[in-house]
């Protein structure tokens, strides 16, 4: 299956993500207090760190969600203070919701997904396949699936858009284990066509072994090997 | 993917929900046919009623209005698809218009309901002559109300309290579409002497309103949305 | 303002938000609003058919005159910070605290204009063309200033509000040309009309003019204070920004001490 990103006009040496004491607020909170990250290519990233750290913020601030209060970054060369809708058209976010309609069956919601990008009839099919929501599931509405199915439904959605850089918030959770070896090898294979993955788990085994690089996000800033 | 397609995704999204949770047909049409029979309790006089008819068939409209935006958006945010639309990079004007025009042919479905409930309720006649302009008053005015809507309802999808900010929004900036109306249907059905040819100024009032709402709404919506 | 300029304001005006211009200011507003008492109360003549009602119009007309033009600064200030390259809160601040005065002076005409129905016609209330469109306009400006509230960063609650408050002027045409249309459909409307039957003399448009000239004296000196504060008030809130950015930093500091160094797998 191609998981190739749809577009691949970013030099491999460039870094895909770019911060630097990057500040971003919740309210008046400094969820993220200065935190600087650069990520390469095709890296897959571990996030690691306590509830209330700040790695949901940082994913949100990285797919363009959240504006950057203080601090630079740049996400794919994009400027994330001026280009902000630019850098969200490349990205893929998986937040704690899933993005799903609960009374579309799983079909419906992948192939929306994968109208909105022009995606074919058959690549639509083949990420279904993949998330192993074809078949029994397809034609279920969403709001008859247990967690993990429409997690995987999500996930579906998200390889169906061919995006160049990959945010994940869990992905695991409530997963089986068989689904959860299904989710790595997408994800390697997604990472060995060129996407890069920035991964926030509690799995610190299982996404430990995935990942390329592992970061603790601590109070709002980021230690460990930062580039 | 130009603008218009990723709208028609959207309008057809949002319609095939309504198809398969059918909310309008169980929930808000028996809302707005009870409306209309507690007006008659509350106002107990049969002239009355038939003199008053034409606007009550708006105000048990404008009320629905409300109803049928609140649910255009919570299936929006019951699992952060709004978002997931956001990061995905989706234009906003597109998706305001794909859910302002799925929103249209709600409430087109619901007015003409009412305006049978109102013959059968209020004992109107519909004049012959009067049908085109009463035709041109139900588009005009409806594609208004669902630009007003729309926006509105985006704005307010945000944030606690929605249901309370999207009324306090939403019904003073409709109020020309009910004054408009109201009296453009009067003048159709012949209501208290009026004749076919005053409405046409108010369809033509209704016209422009839709059109600057419609634009402004379009423009207004990405930034409303955003954070 | 820089952040700087703005901690010195906050040092040099301990007892408030006073400065010497908003000090002559503010004694020119008493002075005109001494002059409209007098004109309006004394000097000016009483109405043929009204009599002494007619003075509430001194405050009436100037109020509303002066809301629209408060309600025009805040579209324009809201365009100008939406479409200018700088950006700056104090465009954001402008059109909010112009709002908040313009509602007020809103609120002001339709009080007095309902004190002024009952004594010429016996009616608080008539649904005329200009009463029902400053009604309109009352509750379409404390729908803009409930948006300004709902919270979020400086920059967001700009943004939002700035488009809200040129939706406003939007609105207010298509309400102001709907409503018009309606009311003249009924004739009763005119007799009712609000200054229709007052024959302005040349002291009861002087008197007028000084009360536009008082109220808007008073709007100025208003909207100075009130924008001064919100400042204050916003640059406490990036004050707490700050201090919470350094307990945050300072949290991490400490935890970072107990946690492990990261590997590269």
């Amino acid at each position: 299956m191609d998981l190739e990103p749809s577009n691949s006009d970013i030099e491999d040496h460039k870094p895909v993500v770019a911060l630097h004491d990057a500040v971003a607020v919740l309210g008046q909170f400094p969820a993220l207090a200065g935190a600087s990250l650069t990520v390469r290519r095709g890296e897959i990233v571990l996030l690691r760190g306590p509830n209330g750290a700040g790695k949901t913020t940082l994913l949100r601030l990285c797919a363009g969600l959240l504006p950057l209060v203080r601090g630079t970054g740049q996400i794919l060369g994009l400027d994330l203070t001026t280009q902000r809708e630019s850098v969200r058209r490349n990205v893929g976010l998986l937040g704690h919701q899933n993005g799903l309609y609960f009374d579309l069956t799983v079909g419906e919601n992948v192939r929306f997904w994968g109208a909105t990008v022009g995606a074919t009839e058959a690549e639509i099919a083949t990420a279904m396949e993949r998330l192993g929501v074809a078949d029994r599931l397809v034609d279920l509405p969403v709001r008859q699936l247990s967690a993990g199915q429409k997690r995987r439904t999500a996930l579906a959605c998200l390889v169906v858009r061919r995006a160049q850089l990959w945010l994940l918030d869990e992905p695991h959770a409530g997963l089986d284990a068989s689904a959860r070896d299904e989710l790595d090898a997408t994800l390697r294979e997604a990472a060995g066509s060129g996407a890069t993955i920035i991964v926030a788990s509690h799995e610190l085994e299982r996404a430990g072994a995935l990942s390329t690089r592992a970061v603790d996000v601590v109070a709002g800033q980021i230690y460990g090997e930062q580039s | 993917m130009s603008t218009w397609r990723i709208a028609r995704l959207v309008a057809v999204k949002d319609l095939r929900i309504e198809a398969h949770s059918r909310v309008l047909i169980n929930q808000v049409l028996p809302f707005a046919g009870v409306t209309m029979v507690i007006f008659a309790f509350a106002l107990d006089a049969d002239s009355v009623l038939e003199r008053v008819a034409p606007g009550l068939v708006w105000l048990a409209t404008m009320f629905s209005l409300l109803v049928l935006v609140q649910r255009s958006f919570a299936v929006e945010t019951d699992d952060g698809a709004l978002d997931a639309m956001r990061v995905a990079g989706l234009d906003p004007k597109a998706i305001y218009l794909g859910k302002a025009a799925a929103l249209s042919v709600e409430l087109l479905i619901l007015e003409v309901v009412l305006l049978l409930t109102a013959v059968i309720l209020y004992r109107q006649t519909i004049p012959l002559d009067g049908v085109v302009l009463l035709v041109l008053t139900l588009l005009t005015a409806t594609c208004g109300l669902a630009a007003v809507g729309t926006l509105y309802g985006g704005l307010a999808s945000g944030f606690k309290g929605r249901e309370t900010l999207l009324p306090l929004l939403t019904l003073p900036a409709v109020a020309p579409v009910l004054i408009g109306a109201t009296r453009a249907v009067e003048s159709a059905l012949g209501t208290a002497g009026a004749v076919v040819s005053d409405g046409w100024p108010w369809v033509g009032l209704l016209a422009v309103f839709a059109v600057a709402f419609g634009v402004g709404g379009s423009l207004a919506f990405g930034p409303l949305i955003d954070e | 303002m820089t952040t700087i300029d703005k901690e010195a304001t906050l040092q040099s005006n301990r007892s408030g938000t006073g400065t010497r211009a908003t000090r002559i200011l503010g004694i020119a507003t008493i002075i005109s609003m001494l002059w409209l008492v007098a004109f309006g109360l004394g000097f000016s003549p009483a109405d043929r058919d009204q009599e002494e009602a007619v003075r509430l119009m001194y405050v009436h007309v100037p109020t509303i005159w002066i809301a629209y033009l408060t309600f025009v600064v805040t579209a324009v200030a809201s365009g100008i910070y939406l479409f200018g390259r700088s950006k700056s809160l104090g465009w954001d601040r402008l059109a909010g605290a112009s709002a908040e005065i313009g509602t007020v002076f809103v609120a002001l005409t339709l009080v007095v204009g309902a004190l002024w129905g009952r004594l010429t016609w016996g009616v608080f209330w008539q649904w005329d063309a200009r009463l029902t469109t400053t009604a309109l306009l009352f509750v379409t400006y404390v729908g803009y200033l409930a948006v300004r509230r709902l919270g979020g960063s400086h920059q967001q609650r700009a943004r939002r509000s700035a488009v809200i408050g040129l939706l406003a002027v939007l609105l207010i045409p298509l309400v102001h040309w709907s409503v018009r249309l309606w009311r003249s459909l009924h004739q009763e409307a005119t007799v009712l009309d609000s200054d229709g039957d007052i024959d302005m003399d040349g002291l009861m448009l002087f008197s007028l003019f000084v009360g536009v000239v008082a109220f808007t004296l008073f709007y100025i000196w208003l909207l100075l204070h009130r924008t001064r504060v919100m400042a204050l008030e916003d640059l406490m809130e990036d004050r707490g920004l700050d201090q919470a950015l350094s307990e945050r930093r300072n949290e991490a500091a400490s935890m970072n001490a107990a946690v492990p160094n990261s590997e590269e797998i």
